[in-house]
């Protein structure tokens, strides 16, 4: 008990000493376990919407279609499942008509339901405005109509009627528009759609859905054979809807399509998961970045923690013992930055679900789940662990006697850089020179800013891709606006982990170097060619890490998320080649700015008191 | 406090350095006036903390005064741009340090032709002066060893090929013996002895009477001011056979 204490205390005591590089560090795995919180919040947070939707409107089970040109037995096989084992209540079967609607200019697919004027046992859609179906009015999908900005009192035609807007409800039976799935037997295609590519006669595309009276669908049927029908269930046990649909289904061999609500679900919270899958990449990308801030912060302390150790273990402290002391500051500072990630990831991801128009609710402060919370906190302790045992253990193991007299590390030697060196002016001889004392640290630097720059490769294919998304009609412009957002946050944590990296292994390098410059401006080089060289040496690895960000790492991380998401590389457009000049030459630009303040102070230390 | 005839190399006037302020105010050089002419060797010795370092960093340009002047060959450097200070030192002025300071990363010939390098010589020429250098301090034989391969006073000798790479006026000297053993203390003494018969000024600060004594004169220091001089005029004195009796 007595050595915990200890341990704490003095790990406790140091980080309090060394409040900024605490605070540091701190940041740096917040970003990471901030990122990966909202990632892993955003599927519950997204899918409590739909929950409460399904609670409000009853929601069903199961929805089972029945196709066009359905005789009487058929209607007869609907109406035997709505009295099948486990299924406790049903709604419908209700007609439903593939058809044009046309409002405000614009014309779109749309599958239109007719309803009972009365309140259904399962699914009776929530009305959001105005009032329910009537005859000649029409009710739109939320979502729907929100896209098409159509409210009560607007007419609509539908099948070369004029309908006057009554309403606008939500439904559970249905993910929102433009997700909506498929019940008439013409058939539907959600997404984009090849410009070259025509859709077979009679199939819709992104099809809306609205809502008639039973009489009126009938009306706007050319044959009773044009109708297809939809059928609400609910299951004793809605946990069992899947194995109710593959039990049943299988009987009716597809010819009565089913969808169960967990598929519902999932295609209701599509958008959510793009947006979750793009936070944990994000996330991942922070990780790494988080591991290179680390290990510099880390080194730079190590080393000016070396007498620290050799008091430690001058006063009995065995190599165990100081290596649990440098853990442990870490440690904690992972578990302050777990629990503040988990909080503020929870917090904000509602901002980036917006639950869309089509289901009732919000968000609202969907709480993480014990595994969110377990790997949150298991990512940030293992970032910690991963960028200090080395240094750590290395400290605990060194001579007592050459801490205690606090000899610096000795600096690596490079040969052939330093021969190369030699024929180049002075600035670049002494970057060369200060980037080979420390081969390490140059290679954190290139993997940190290869990381942010296949992060912006990527940024800029997906926003290239949503560009195009209204158009294609695969996502709204408020989903695009969603996604975008995320896009944001991304970014911004990304570049600024990536700046405060930068500035960072710049001050560990300054630092470093103390003495090695104040030596060569004894030796007759300027403040000036002292600082450029400081600078200079964080630039070319700047260099080769946006370079390698561009290629392999850019492309690699796109065809990894390709992988994930099942998705289509052909259809995103892959950035141009002066996007990338561009990329690589503003991140050299950003890292000499960011670098220049830190190289500038380091070019001017006093030179006699250094020496 | 000069009696050379010449015009001095160096010069200093009423030369002050202080730290701190009111009650806690520290005179590390306290009216220092110093000269000396070209090829002339000068000690200063005195207790640790009585301001040889200082003053040594303030005639060399590494730290700026509070007070007084500075002249280098008759031009004023104590007021000049720190990037003049830099060229300054890359041709006129060069240092010894009592730790040596060589890059533990560098071999002795890299280390020795770095001056030169700085000065923006042609790699080719700083390297083969750096080679004459180490071979004139006698380690030909050691050009390729690291810092870390080397004895103290093998250090301290690559250290003074350094100083002289880009032949300055002056060489500064700040405890160039403070770190060695007596064996390597002899090695440096001859080297100093040897930089004074060729004629180079050399400014040390010592606290080694031995080295002291090779110089052609002597200032005691003691709180920031220079108290006695000494003009060492042979016999017992200035003389390298001496010291090695002292030695004994």
């Amino acid at each position: 008990m007595g050595r915990i204490l200890l341990v704490t205390r003095l790990a406790t005591r140091d980080l309090r000493r060394r409040r900024t590089e605490a605070t540091l560090l701190l940041l740096a795995i917040l970003a990471a376990t901030t990122t990966l919180t909202l990632g892993l919040v955003l599927r519950d947070a997204a899918g409590d919407p739909y929950q409460s939707t399904r609670a409000a409107t009853e929601g069903p089970d199961v929805v089972v279609t029945a196709g066009q040109a359905i005789d009487p037995a058929g209607l007869a096989e609907l109406d035997k499942l709505a009295t099948a084992p486990g299924v406790t209540a049903h709604s419908g079967p209700y007609p439903v008509i593939a058809g044009k609607l046309e409002a405000s200019g614009r014309t779109s697919d749309v599958q239109v339901e007719g309803r009972d004027a009365t309140v259904a046992a399962v699914d009776q859609p929530q009305v959001t405005q105005g009032s329910w179906v009537s005859d000649g009015g029409v009710v739109l999908e939320a979502a729907f109509a929100d896209s098409l900005e159509v409210g009560v009192g607007d007419s609509v035609t539908l099948g070369g009627r004029s309908f006057k807007v009554v309403g606008a409800a939500v439904t559970a039976a249905m993910p929102p528009y433009p997700g909506a799935s498929c019940i008439v037997s013409a058939g539907c295609i959600n997404g984009a759609i090849p410009k070259d590519r025509d859709l077979p006669a009679g199939l819709l595309h992104n099809p809306g859905l609205a809502w008639l009276t039973q009489a009126d669908v009938r009306s706007l049927a050319s044959d009773r054979s044009s109708l297809s029908y939809v059928m609400n269930l609910k299951l004793a046990d809605p946990d069992e809807a899947e194995a109710f649909v593959d039990r049943t289904g299988g009987d009716h061999g597809g010819a009565m399509p089913m969808q169960a609500w967990q598929s519902i679900l999932a295609d209701a919270t599509d958008l959510a998961k793009d947006s979750q899958i793009l936070l944990l990449i994000g996330a991942w990308l922070l990780g790494l970045l988080a591991v290179a801030s680390l290990s510099v912060l880390v080194g730079g302390r190590m080393a000016d923690q070396h007498r620290r150790v050799g008091l430690l273990k001058a006063v009995g402290g065995t190599p165990s013992l100081v290596a649990a002391v440098l853990l442990v500051e870490y440690l904690l500072v992972a578990v302050v930055a777990a629990a503040a990630g988990l909080t503020i990831g929870s917090l904000t991801a509602p901002l980036l679900t917006e639950s869309s128009a089509g289901l009732v609710g919000s968000a609202g402060t969907a709480s993480p789940t014990w595994s969110t919370i377990g790997l949150v906190t298991a990512v940030a302790l293992g970032v910690a662990v991963v960028a200090t045992a080395v240094p750590a253990v290395r400290a605990a193991r060194a001579s007592t006697a050459s801490a205690l007299a606090d000899a610096a590390r000795p600096p690596r030697r490079t040969g052939w850089l330093i021969a190369l060196s030699a024929r180049l002016p002075v600035p670049l001889l002494l970057a060369l020179r200060v980037a080979a004392r420390r081969p390490r640290r140059v290679v954190l630097g290139v993997i940190s800013i290869a990381v942010t720059v296949s992060g912006s490769y990527v940024l800029l294919v997906l926003n290239a891709f949503l560009g195009d998304q209204p158009g294609t009609g695969a996502y709204t412009e408020a989903q695009v606006a969603v996604l975008r957002h995320v896009l944001l946050v991304w970014t911004v944590i990304l570049l600024s982990l990536a700046a405060v990296n930068a500035i960072v292994i710049t001050w560990a390098t300054v630092l470093d170097n103390r003495h090695a410059s104040a030596l060569a401006r004894a030796l007759g080089a300027t403040p000036q060619e002292t600082a450029v060289a400081l600078a200079t040496a964080q630039v070319l690895p700047a260099f080769l890490g946006a370079v390698l960000g561009v290629f392999p790492g850019g492309w690699a991380l796109f065809a990894a998320i390709n992988t994930i998401t099942g998705g289509d590389s052909d259809r995103a457009t892959l950035p141009a080649s002066w996007q990338l000049i561009a990329l690589v030459l503003a991140t050299v630009l950003v890292v000499a700015a960011l670098t220049s303040v830190p190289a500038r102070l380091g070019g001017r230390r006093p030179v006699a008191a250094t020496l | 406090m000069s009696n050379a005839a010449d015009t001095p190399v160096l010069s200093a006037r009423g030369l002050r350095k202080e730290y701190g302020k009111g009650e806690g105010l520290v005179r590390a050089v306290d009216g220092v006036d110093l000269d000396v002419s070209a090829g002339e060797t000068v000690a200063i010795m005195g207790p640790s903390g009585c301001g040889k370092s200082t003053l040594l960093h303030l005639l060399g340009g590494l730290d700026r005064p509070s007070g007084g002047e500075v002249r280098l060959n008759d031009r004023r450097i104590d007021n000049i741009s720190e990037k003049a200070l830099a060229r300054m030192r890359r041709t006129d002025v060069s240092y010894v340090f009592q730790s040596f300071h060589l890059m533990e990363e560098l071999t002795a010939v890299e280390n020795v032709e770095l001056s030169a390098l700085l000065a923006g010589r042609p790699p080719r020429a700083a390297r083969r002066r750096a080679e004459e250098l180490l071979k004139q301090v006698g380690l030909a034989g050691r050009a390729r060893f690291l810092p870390s391969a080397l004895s103290g006073g093998q250090r301290q000798r690559v250290a003074v090929a350094r100083a002289l790479s880009n032949e300055p006026l002056v060489v500064l000297a700040d405890e160039p013996t403070g770190n060695l053993d007596s064996a390597a203390t002899l090695d440096v003494l001859q080297l100093f002895k040897d930089l004074r018969d060729s004629g180079q000024t050399l400014i040390m600060v010592t606290h080694d009477a031995r080295i002291a004594a090779t110089a052609d004169r002597k200032f005691s220091m003691r709180d920031g001011a220079l108290m006695d001089e000494t003009w060492p005029t042979g016999g017992t004195t200035g003389q390298l056979g001496t010291l090695v009796r002292l030695e004994d």
